[in-house]
Order: structure tokens, then C-alpha cells, then sequence
């Protein structure tokens, strides 16, 4: 029982883990917590699911088609919105990403009606497998610990040693230093986004498969994802993976015991984190100048 | 022009006579309104009235202290179900329950102001952000606060009926009286709270918190201190806001809720008790009313259904208020960052030097 659990835990948590690091990519270049990741990458699923339904295309064409539209959203959510704010303050960029979330929630419903609907890859999670005795992991599961494997490899490949990649790592380091490096910011920034807005459809995809979808079945898990990537540090990605796997661990357990309360335990966790070790459990602390 | 000579012209409550005069004008219109206005329009007005109240708390914290809160939905619930509850259970009469009410609210925004000692920005709306989330989680769970069917809130009586002496409000205008009374001295106390030292260092730490620490504010007390005066108002706005519905469940007090106060300041005009009125005035209007019925308006209602049947749907029209509030949140960053305090200041300076 225990063995399940935790294979199970596991699963989502990468699955948070995915998510968080869409959220990072963000932060880590122009330091934005993103409030409408989660609306993002709900109406890129949203148009998978179009996609797929109206048009008989392979799984494959829509899946990359998806990926292209999530891409191109991203950008322009940065080019219209972030980009035109000139020296906005903290909350200024907090409302800016929540109005994005509201105007993406609101089309995605206008357009698909606020029902639930049902979505599912080719990896279903009720195909299982047992592998040891007591132990069930279904297709959905593997293919979430592949994809958030490969994808964790080719960020690390992409932020060590592409030139974009570094261009991405300057930009977050100190901006104005690398505009006098000749590096682009604008473009890096809208770059970051288009990227993560990516990744985070990826996660989407998956969580929808889990459950079903509708306009508002990102709002918890981005803010689980939150919560593992706070818990990750928000500036490493491979911290933030492992900070998705704790999350997954722990409320799963949690919510073998307690099942009324599983929803509020990621809260729990943020708020503890947040005043015992600010900085995460993977990045050093940052102190600020006065 | 507005030039201060002495300490004296600072802490007045009413910049001049003139201001003076207009808010009483304004106020003897308001308190005539039942006179002009059809009776079903009274459940809207107590409405704006009751977010007047909360976005004037709310303008305390983010305007004025420089502290975010995603979660005052949280607070606006436990004011609503405290005052149900007590007056329900332990048979509290109004006035002292709403009160009540409001401390306990208060008490949670001391809790919820604790980590923000240590948090800033974006961790700080997080964390606020779950605490709504969670109190509407662990109200939604527990049978005594009637669970996910929500319960019912007693007649509206101001007296004490243990002495047999009770005054029940049935009607909405019946309410609005009673609504506009407390908004008003609610409203007066912020303005008033914000001349004094507990104002100025609220200020202080807005603008440098490291500076106001070393002026002598201790950050501890007036930090937290914001937020419990903030969850005060939203306390008392949750306490008046049980009695309009009636009913309620936990359902209305969701996160987008609490984003939608937030709107309200950020609309109005970070830093103004007038432009948290003026905001929470237009924004409860357009989500609440406008927004709402969009179907039924005549010219844009068609023409919007006929887009709904060509490219949407047409039941998801009842959406459309969200596209709307999250282009006004996006443009009033980009284009009016004070909000619309800030339109306010220029008119007039544009007109106080017109011709010229």
C-alpha cells in the first residue's frame, strides 16, 4: 500500500515538478511570478483538445501544433502586455499576469462553454502494468517521469552550453550588463516566455489527462506547482523537480490519512517554507541591498 | 495651490469647506436615494456599499502600507459566517455580533500578517493567496458552518430581542440605511486613520521599510498592525454582506473574488480613499450588474450573441465579464498607473490653470 502511494506521489509530483518549471523559466529571466501560467497553458490545452476533436489529425500533428500555439501565446502575452509596462512595480506586474489569467479564463470559456470535458493522451491511465507485486503504475505515470526526465535534460543542455541559453542566464544575473554584452533582452524575455509557456502545456496536457478539463482545472495544480518550486528555490530547475517530487510525496501520504484535508496541505507547505527558509531548499539565500 | 501652512491644515478631516460642503450635498443625496430610485436597484447599491467598505480596508494594506493581499476574500468570509454564527448559536444581538466578528476577522489578519514580516511581493501574494483558498477550504468541510449548502442568515434585528425590544429590517432599502450609516463612518475612520502616527508609518513603510525601521517604526507592530485594520473592514463588509444574500455558501467567496477587491484599489488608485470608492463603485457595478445582464443590453447585447452563435458559444457568454475585468486590470497598469485617482488629479489641474 505504502509502495503505491508512493510511486503515485511520485507521478504527480512530476507532474508538479514539469509545471514549476515553466513557472522558473520566467522568474529566473525577468523575475515575474507569472499568475496566468496556469490559464496558458489551460487554452493551449484547450486548442489540443479543438485540435483534436473537430479535425481528424494524428496525435502527433496536434500535439505539435499545440506546442507551436502555446509558444506563439506566450510570446505575445509578453509583447502586448509585459512588454509595453514601463518600470512597473511588483504589483503592478502581479495584476498585469492575473488580468492576463482572467481575459485567458474568460475567452477559453466564451469559446468551449465552462463544462467539464474529457481529454486524454495516448498514455491512459487506466492501461497498468504491475511490475512488483502491490506495486501499479500505469502508462500515464511513465510517460510523465520520461517526458519530465528528457525535458529536465534538455534544459540543463540548453541553459549550460547553447548560446541562447547563456544569453537567458546573463539576462538574469544583471540586465543591464548584458544590453552592454549585446545580448538582446527584450527578445531573451520574450523567448523565456514563449519557452515556458511550452513546458507548462506539456504538464497541462498531462494533468488534463488525470482529470478533465475545463477553464479552471489549472488554477490548483499552478498552485501546487508554486508551491514546489518555492519549495525547490525557484532559481534551479533541477531543485524545482525534486521540490515537485516532495510535494507529491507528502500530499499524497497526507492524503491517504486525511483525504478532506489533501487540498490545503501544498498551502501548509508554502507558508512553512516561505518563513523557515525563504530561499528554498536548493539555492542559496539572497540578501538584499539597501 | 493645495500648500499646507501648518500642522493643523495636515490632519483636518476635509481639506476645505468646499470639500466639506460637497461631501454633505453628497451625502443628503445618498441618504434621499430611496425617494428617486426603483427598489430593486437597493440589492446592487447595498452591494457596492458593503465592497466600499472592503476596498477602503484593502486600500489600508496595499495602498497605504505597500503590502499585498490576494486572500481578502477569506477575510470577507469569516466576517460573513462569524456574524451569522454568533447571532445564530449564541444568540448575539446585531451590533455587538457584527463587532465581533470583525475582531475575530482581525485576529486572522494578525496571523496571516506574521509571515509577512518575512515575505515580500510576489512570496507575500502566494502566501495570502493560500490563506483565502484554505478558509474557504475548511469552511466547505465543517458542518457548523453548514458545510457546501452553506446556511442561512438570521432577520436583520437591531435591537436586543432578549428584552423583547427588536427592530427587524426586512426590506433592501431598509438595509441600504443601515449599510450607508456604518460605510460612512467606516470611510471617515480610514481617512482619519491615515492623518495619524499609525497612518504615517504605514506610509513609511511603503516607501522604504528599511528607512521607516530606521526612523523608529517598529515593523513588527504596524505590519501586522495593516493587515488586522485591513481584515477589520473586510470583516464588518463580510458581516453586512451575510444579511444581503441572505444564504450563502463558501462558493462565492472564491480566489476570483479576492482578485477582484484587489482590482478595485488597483483601479481607484493605489494610495486614495477616494479612488478606492470610486473603484469599488465602477468595478462592483460592471462585474455585478452590466457585465452580468450583457445578453439583455440592447445594442451590444445582439451584436455579442450573434458573435457567441458564430465563432463561441452562446452559454458562455455569461463569462464575458471576466475577458472585460482582465483588459481593465491589464490597461490601467500600462496606460493610468494611479488609477482613476490619477485621471481625477489631472482634470483638475487642467482645469484649475485653464484657459492657460
Amino acid at each position: 500500500m505504502i509502495g503505491q502511494l508512493i510511486v503515485e506521489g511520485l507521478a504527480i509530483g512530476a507532474c508538479y515538478g514539469l509545471f514549476a518549471i515553466a513557472v522558473v523559466i520566467i522568474y529566473k529571466t525577468s523575475e515575474v511570478i507569472n499568475f496566468g501560467q496556469g490559464e496558458m497553458a489551460m487554452f493551449s490545452t484547450f486548442v489540443a483538445y479543438h485540435i483534436l476533436t473537430y479535425y481528424a489529425v494524428p496525435f502527433w500533428l496536434a500535439f505539435l501544433l499545440t506546442l507551436g500555439f502555446a509558444a506563439l501565446l506566450g510570446v505575445a502575452v509578453e509583447y502586448l502586455f509585459l512588454r509595453p509596462a514601463k518600470n512597473p512595480s511588483i504589483l503592478g506586474l502581479i495584476v498585469i499576469t492575473l488580468g492576463a489569467e482572467m481575459l485567458l479564463m474568460g475567452l477559453a470559456s466564451w469559446k468551449w462553454g465552462a463544462e467539464q470535458k474529457a481529454f486524454s493522451l495516448p498514455w491512459s491511465y487506466a492501461s497498468i502494468y504491475e511490475p512488483f507485486p502491490g506495486i501499479i503504475v500505469s502508462d500515464w505515470a511513465i510517460a510523465v517521469f520520461l517526458t519530465a526526465g528528457v525535458i529536465v535534460a534538455l534544459l540543463y543542455v540548453f541553459f549550460r552550453y547553447t548560446r541562447l541559453g547563456i544569453a537567458m542566464r546573463a539576462t538574469q544575473q544583471n540586465q543591464n550588463a548584458a544590453k552592454i554584452m549585446g545580448i538582446r533582452t527584450e527578445r531573451v524575455f520574450a523567448f523565456a516566455w514563449g519557452l515556458s509557456s511550452l513546458i507548462g502545456t506539456v504538464a497541462a496536457m498531462f494533468f488534463a489527462a488525470r482529470a478533465t478539463l475545463d477553464p479552471s482545472f489549472m488554477m490548483e495544480p499552478f498552485l501546487r506547482a508554486f508551491a514546489a518550486a518555492v519549495l525547490g528555490g525557484l532559481t534551479s530547475i533541477p531543485g524545482v523537480l525534486i521540490g515537485g517530487e516532495i510535494l507529491g510525496l507528502i500530499e499524497n501520504l497526507f492524503g491517504y490519512m486525511w483525504p478532506q484535508w489533501k487540498p490545503i496541505v501544498a498551502f501548509v507547505i508554502i507558508v512553512l517554507v516561505l518563513c523557515v527558509r525563504p530561499s528554498g531548499l536548493f539555492s542559496r539565500h539572497f540578501t538584499k541591498k539597501v | 495651490m493645495d500648500m499646507k501652512r501648518d500642522y493643523y491644515e495636515d490632519i483636518r478631516l476635509f481639506g476645505s469647506g468646499v470639500i466639506l460642503f460637497w461631501s454633505l450635498v453628497l451625502l443628503a443625496f445618498l441618504y434621499t436615494l430611496p425617494l428617486y430610485l426603483p427598489s430593486y436597484r437597493f440589492y446592487l447599491l447595498n452591494l457596492i456599499l458593503v465592497h466600499v467598505i472592503l476596498a477602503v480596508g484593502l486600500n489600508v494594506l496595499v495602498g497605504y502600507t505597500g503590502q499585498i493581499s490576494l486572500g481578502h476574500a477569506g477575510f470577507f468570509a469569516i466576517g460573513a459566517y462569524a456574524t451569522t454564527l454568533l447571532m445564530t448559536r449564541l444568540e448575539v444581538p446585531f451590533f455587538p455580533a457584527l463587532l465581533a466578528a470583525a475582531f475575530i476577522a482581525a485576529a486572522f489578519g494578525f496571523l496571516v500578517g506574521l509571515p509577512a514580516l518575512r515575505l515580500e511581493g510576489p512570496y507575500l501574494s502566494i502566501a495570502t493567496l493560500g490563506f483565502g483558498l484554505t478558509i474557504t477550504h475548511i469552511i466547505g468541510h465543517m458542518q457548523i458552518f453548514g458545510g457546501r449548502t452553506g446556511i442561512q442568515a438570521p432577520p436583520l434585528d437591531l435591537g436586543i430581542p432578549q428584552l423583547g425590544w427588536s427592530f427587524i429590517l426586512e426590506t433592501d432599502q431598509g438595509k441600504y440605511y443601515l449599510i450607508l450609516t456604518i460605510t460612512v463612518l467606516m470611510v471617515l475612520g480610514a481617512i482619519n486613520l491615515m492623518k495619524t502616527r499609525v497612518g504615517r508609518s504605514f506610509v513609511a513603510i511603503r516607501d522604504s521599510d528599511i528607512a521607516a525601521e530606521v526612523m523608529g517604526v517598529n515593523l513588527m507592530v504596524y505590519k501586522t498592525l495593516s493587515f488586522a485594520v485591513s481584515a477589520f473592514y473586510a470583516g464588518i463588509a463580510g458581516g453586512l454582506f451575510g444579511f444581503i444574500l441572505g444564504f450563502f455558501n463558501p462558493e462565492p467567496f472564491n480566489l476570483i473574488l479576492s482578485i477582484v477587491f484587489l482590482v478595485m484599489v488597483v483601479v481607484g488608485g493605489l494610495g486614495s480613499t477616494f479612488g478606492s470608492i470610486a473603484g469599488a463603485v465602477l468595478i462592483t457595478w460592471l462585474q455585478f450588474d452590466l457585465l452580468k445582464n450583457i445578453a439583455e443590453t440592447p445594442l451590444v447585447g445582439p451584436l455579442l450573441l450573434d458573435i457567441s452563435n458564430r465563432w463561441f458559444t452562446v452559454v458562455g457568454l455569461e463569462n464575458f465579464n471576466s475577458i472585460i475585468l482582465g483588459l481593465v486590470m491589464i490597461s490601467i497598469v500600462l496606460f493610468e498607473p494611479l488609477g482613476m485617482f490619477g485621471v481625477w488629479i489631472r482634470v483638475k489641474k487642467y482645469w484649475r490653470t485653464w484657459p492657460f
